[in-house]
């Protein structure tokens, strides 16, 4: 491993952890579309910054595209309150437009520099690494470690300062607004950390890639866990992961290297959302057909309960009287034996005392419509669910 | 066009998504037939966009996170799998590959008449579909519920107004880019809603303005040097949208304002009105005259407010003294009388 090589991975990493903390808030606070318009948006500012100064690495860049990127918040909050249309669509006229600014701006002004949209849309992180940092002479390491080292150094010193503040205003904006601290000035200032960390790592990885590592991280680690420092953890990690293997991979194929990190995160999110244990699809689909199966045999129960008549409970008839299919009655059967709430003698289905006990507790909490009391109670009876 | 629909669905942003989600399916459909063919690469990019759009859709039903971030993933981690697959072919030994980042960012210039041709027939086709299913759409949109009990399949209309939707964005692909894409979606169909609350006015206006920036746009960038198409569509889109906001009669801004200070000033009348009379009920002669000077403690008051109760017959004026008329009292025994009704 050259120490080029070593070198993009770190910066790769740092970028990484840079956007995980904002992205985790902003897919917590349903914002993360901003994200991406604060991406897009901040290109006139890059372009006006330039001409001010002409020199593709000065700071002033950096300050005017994250002003232009808090610009982008304040129109689209501007255009929502109106009231005129919603906040997606806010998003989604005023971010093509500053960025049509900013294409034309270009056009014009700055054919015959090295500043086109691609660079700007899509990073090269294999450069990163030959745009030295010198001082006084000596050379310290690559220009964008340090710029995206530093956003990260304010962005965690300002998450363990303003942690509490952050996490109530997420989570409930009445609360904190009641406790003192107003969360218009957490909100905005979430939005200026958002902007400079997407304007100081998309010089490295680009655009696109600064909306995936912000959002796919976060978006992951939050079907994992519901606490917060934990979600803040695992994103980190989840961002780191995927950089450094996305490094490897786009070695391996010799292509794009934000391209291949953000396939490494699409990878991690789809595992992540196929078998996440609680969240996950598989276990979302296993656990509606367990309810629709628990609910059929409640169903059952309770028409054994009301029925005493023999003809009534007769296995086959149950079946059309219910109006089951023959499959269902059979699992809904099973399931009932299995846990003990019914016999079957010669053919007739009757209900044990315990099948009784949990029907008449069932239709209790029915009647007094404390319906989710029933899951609850299914732990109690229940030896095998469905 | 479909533009309305995506922005009443709240759905808006889901063209940024899908025009970033084509991007994978462009260069895969690339791939197996390196061919430069724009038939097969808009073919790719439409079934990348829709597994796009089910995967959004199944992302915000299935688990909890929320529709924006949905859209955020797709968008990037396609966008990012399509740029990969881009200089991944960009390594290949394929001749062809040039000129396939042209779809990025859109050229309107490189339109060839097939190209043309095919946009007026998939638009004749969005037309037929929409002239024959609006009825469906409709109810849809507002009532989804309700059209479930009548019978209709939901899914069936969902998906094919979504899959038109699809097919729109992947076409203007070409013309305008990819980022510019979901303005041309967005800024019709949201000047168009500022106009009108019928859903068939509403379409009608958002293509009249969609055309209209596209005429304009076009003829701008034509008459300047070094001005690319799209942008110039999309500004002018953007103006439009602008000037809808701003001047619509029913829901703009200058209008809301001027509606609010009119209000304000006949709240203000009604008060020193309702003032008045609190005096000269005190009086058994309601025309009794008092002087202007009592009213001055009292903020509704103006001298403007006073000339317009002269001249609605309510008030009279002479020199400095000010007193009822007959009708003015009557009008604001009613107005009290009215409050008093209303808040009970």
């Amino acid at each position: 491993m050259s120490s080029a090589q070593i070198e993009i991975q770190l910066i790769a990493s740092l970028v990484a952890i840079a956007c995980a903390i904002p992205g985790t808030f902003l897919v917590l606070r349903k914002m993360a579309m901003i994200s991406d318009a604060i991406s897009h948006s901040i290109l006139p500012g890059i372009v006006i910054g330039f001409f001010i100064t002409h020199d593709l690495n000065s700071p002033v860049l950096i300050v005017l595209a994250a002003l232009t990127g808090i610009i982008t918040v304040i129109l689209v909050e501007w255009i929502q309150k109106t009231g005129l249309v919603k906040e997606d669509t806010a998003i989604g006229l005023v971010f093509p437009a500053l960025f049509s600014i900013g294409v034309i701006l270009i056009a014009k002004n700055a054919n015959d520099v090295h500043l086109d949209v691609d660079a700007v849309l899509l990073g090269e992180l294999a450069f990163a690494p030959f745009d030295r940092l010198l001082i006084a002479g000596t050379d310290v390491g690559p220009k964008s470690m340090w710029v995206v080292g530093s956003i990260l150094l304010v962005t965690i010193s300002l998450l363990i300062a303003f942690f509490k503040e952050l996490k109530v205003s997420t989570f409930d904006a009445g609360l904190s607004a009641s406790l003192g601290f107003s969360p218009v000035v957490i909100h905005y200032g979430l939005m200026t950390v958002s902007s400079v960390t997407t304007v100081g790592a998309f010089d490295a990885v680009g655009a696109i890639l600064v909306v995936a590592l912000m959002i796919a991280p976060a978006a992951s680690a939050y079907l994992l866990t519901t606490d917060l420092k934990k979600m803040l953890i695992l994103a980190v990690s989840f961002g780191v992961f995927s950089a450094i293997s996305g490094y490897w991979f786009a070695h391996w194929l010799d292509a794009s290297i934000s391209g291949s990190i953000t396939t490494m995160l699409g990878l991690l999110f789809l595992m992540v959302y196929l078998f996440a244990p609680t969240k996950g699809l598989i276990a979302v689909v296993y656990r509606e057909k367990q309810q629709r199966t628990e609910v059929s045999l409640l169903t059952f129960l309770l028409h054994l309960k009301n029925h005493n008549e023999e003809e009534e409970r007769h296995v086959n008839h149950l079946r059309e009287h219910i109006n089951w299919q023959k499959v269902r009655a059979k699992t809904v059967l099973e399931l009932a034996l299995k846990n003990n709430m019914i016999v079957i003698d010669e053919s007739i289905v009757s209900l044990t005392k315990k099948g009784d006990a949990f029907t008449s507790k069932a239709i209790d909490y029915i009647i007094t419509n404390e319906d989710s009391q029933i899951e609850d109670m299914k732990d109690d009876f229940f030896l095998f669910r469905g | 066009m479909l533009g309305s629909f995506a922005v009443l669905r709240k759905q808006s942003l889901l063209g940024d998504a899908i025009s970033h989600a084509a991007l994978p399916g462009i260069a895969i459909a690339f791939l197996i037939t390196g061919a430069k063919d724009s038939n097969v690469l808009l073919l790719g990019a439409l079934v990348s966009g829709l597994i796009g759009t089910f995967w959004i859709r199944g992302i915000i039903t299935k688990t909890h996170l929320k529709s924006d971030t949905a859209l955020g993933l797709i968008l990037s981690l396609f966008f990012g799998f399509g740029m990969l697959l881009l200089t991944f072919i960009q390594k290949q030994p394929n001749a062809n590959q040039a000129g396939l980042d042209k779809y990025l960012f859109g050229q309107a210039a490189t339109l060839v008449e097939s190209d043309v041709w095919l946009m007026a027939i998939v638009t004749g086709m969005c037309l037929i579909v929409l002239l024959l299913f609006w009825k469906e759409f409709k109810i849809l949109l507002f009532d989804a519920d309700y059209t479930k009990t009548l019978g209709f399949n939901t899914k069936i209309i969902d998906i094919l107004i979504t899959s038109f939707i699809v097919l729109a964005i992947v076409l203007g692909l070409q013309t305008v880019g990819v980022v510019l894409m979901s303005a041309m979606l967005l800024a019709p169909a949201a000047a168009a809603r500022q106009w009108t609350n019928s859903l068939g006015v509403m379409v009608f206006l958002a293509a009249i303005f969609g055309a209209f920036s596209g005429v304009f746009g076009t003829a701008i960038s034509a008459s300047q040097n070094n001005l690319s198409t799209g942008p110039v569509i999309v500004l002018v889109a953007s103006v439009f949208v602008l000037f809808s906001f701003v001047f619509s009669p029913s829901r703009g801004l200058l209008f809301k304002q001027i509606r609010f200070i009119k209000n304000r000033r006949d709240l203000e009348l009604h008060k020193t009105l309702a003032f008045m009379y609190n005096i000269a009920e005190t009086h058994d002669d309601i025309s009794h005259p008092h002087t202007i000077k009592i009213l001055n403690n009292f903020q509704g008051f103006t001298r403007k407010t006073l000339q317009k109760l002269v001249d609605k017959d309510y008030v009279k004026l002479e020199g400095t003294m000010w007193s009822l008329t007959e009708e003015g009292f009557k009008t604001a025994s009613n107005l009290y009388n009215q409050q008093t009704n209303t808040n009970e």
